[in-house]
């Protein structure tokens, strides 16, 4: 019974879910240990300083996207198919847009807290860098959320029990990698 | 959704700014930065369970806030045994990761680092979440909708927070 739970079964019960998030956090930290990253963060100032927020926001704007899909399949206002409907097409584009807009806020931030503390940096590196790597975590995690909560729920999974780990688990790996590739991308253009 | 969103990454940039001061000594030891997302994670994850456990308890009529309390004490119990659990692993994991990328930190110290900080981050769990859904219930706000977001955040950024204070201690 809910309520009545041990110790014991509490944490028979979580230590699975926490595992899966355990092992991507590690995926996200040898990413952002790796030789190429850590020359990222010698070069380019200011990418430890956005890194907590843009990680955090991953987990905010794609976490709200998977609860409306959710909420809508139950619901019954969008169908579990991939084509274009009306619905499917409003929250995909609303959660496109918050998550460019966040990315481009916290690059700007992120300067500005640079200047004041007076460390320098270059605003159209952060905000290119934010832009890729909000961009391409955009794509991937609209596109796999999609997917799992789609063919999940055509198996008979309640999505609201998958987003969460999903979205904590592809958030900080992807996260983490497209910042790398932003850094790269960068580079290659300046 | 802009506005929350604006204001939780600038709550962020409060452990951000933790990260970039301690720049230095995350270059030299790769097994510190394999810590940061992990620290990060796990204590909103921990913090997210207790949160949505307390708050059903509360409705169920089985939650009382005193220290005697089962349901609190099987709570609290679970935390600190996942806790010692999880941050065990990692610390073994980040050292092994963080010498395979070229770091030198022992065994030993990135152990303790991890779960140092893990266990004082069960405590800040425990305590954040049995305030906040005891607060938001006297205010007369419905739990469900205002611990997690709270709780989560919070942890996240002083999961941070006092992975630092405990490096600064142990190394």
């Amino acid at each position: 019974m809910p309520g009545h739970d041990s110790a014991r079964d509490i944490y028979r019960q979580a230590l699975p879910v926490i595992s899966v998030s355990l092992i991507a956090g590690l995926f996200a930290g040898t990413i952002l240990a790796s030789e190429t990253m850590r020359a990222n963060i010698a070069e380019v100032p200011g990418l430890l300083l956005l890194l907590p927020a843009f990680l955090a926001t991953r987990g905010g704007v794609y976490g709200s996207l998977g609860a409306r899909l959710s909420t809508g399949l139950h619901q019954g206002i969008i169908e579990p198919r991939f084509r274009l409907d009306r619905r499917l097409t409003n929250a995909v584009v609303a959660s496109f847009l918050n998550g460019m807009t966040v990315s481009v806020f916290i690059a700007v931030v992120t300067y500005a807290t640079l200047v004041l503390f007076g460390d320098g940096g270059s605003l159209f590196q952060l905000v290119g860098v934010m832009v890729v790597a909000g961009f391409l975590s955009a794509v991937i995690m609209i596109t796999v959320l999609i997917a799992v909560i789609f063919l999940g729920y055509r198996r008979g999974l309640d999505p609201d029990n998958v987003i969460g780990p999903v979205v904590t688990t592809l958030g900080d790996v992807f996260g983490v990698f497209f910042l790398l590739v932003g850094v790269a991308a960068v580079g290659a253009v300046s | 959704m802009i506005p929350l969103l604006a204001a939780l990454s600038v709550l962020q940039l409060v452990s951000g700014t933790v990260l970039e001061t301690y720049e230095a000594v995350l270059l030299r030891y790769p097994a510190l930065l394999v810590l940061v997302p992990v620290q990060i994670g796990t204590a909103g994850n921990l913090a997210s369970i207790t949160c949505s456990r307390l708050t059903t308890q509360l409705y169920l009529g089985t939650y009382e806030f005193s220290a005697s309390n089962p349901a609190l004490r099987a709570n609290a119990g679970a935390v600190f045994a996942l806790a010692a659990t999880v941050f065990g692993a990692v610390g073994v994991a980040a050292w092994a990761i963080g010498l395979a990328l070229g770091g030198s930190l022992a065994l030993g110290r990135v152990l303790l680092i991890s779960l140092v900080s893990g266990l004082c981050l069960a405590v800040l769990v425990v305590v954040a979440s049995v305030a906040a859904v005891e607060v938001s219930y006297r205010v007369g706000l419905n739990p469900d909708d205002t611990t997690i977001p709270v709780v989560t955040n919070l942890c996240d950024i002083a999961g941070v927070l006092i992975l630092f204070a405990v490096v600064s201690v142990v190394l």
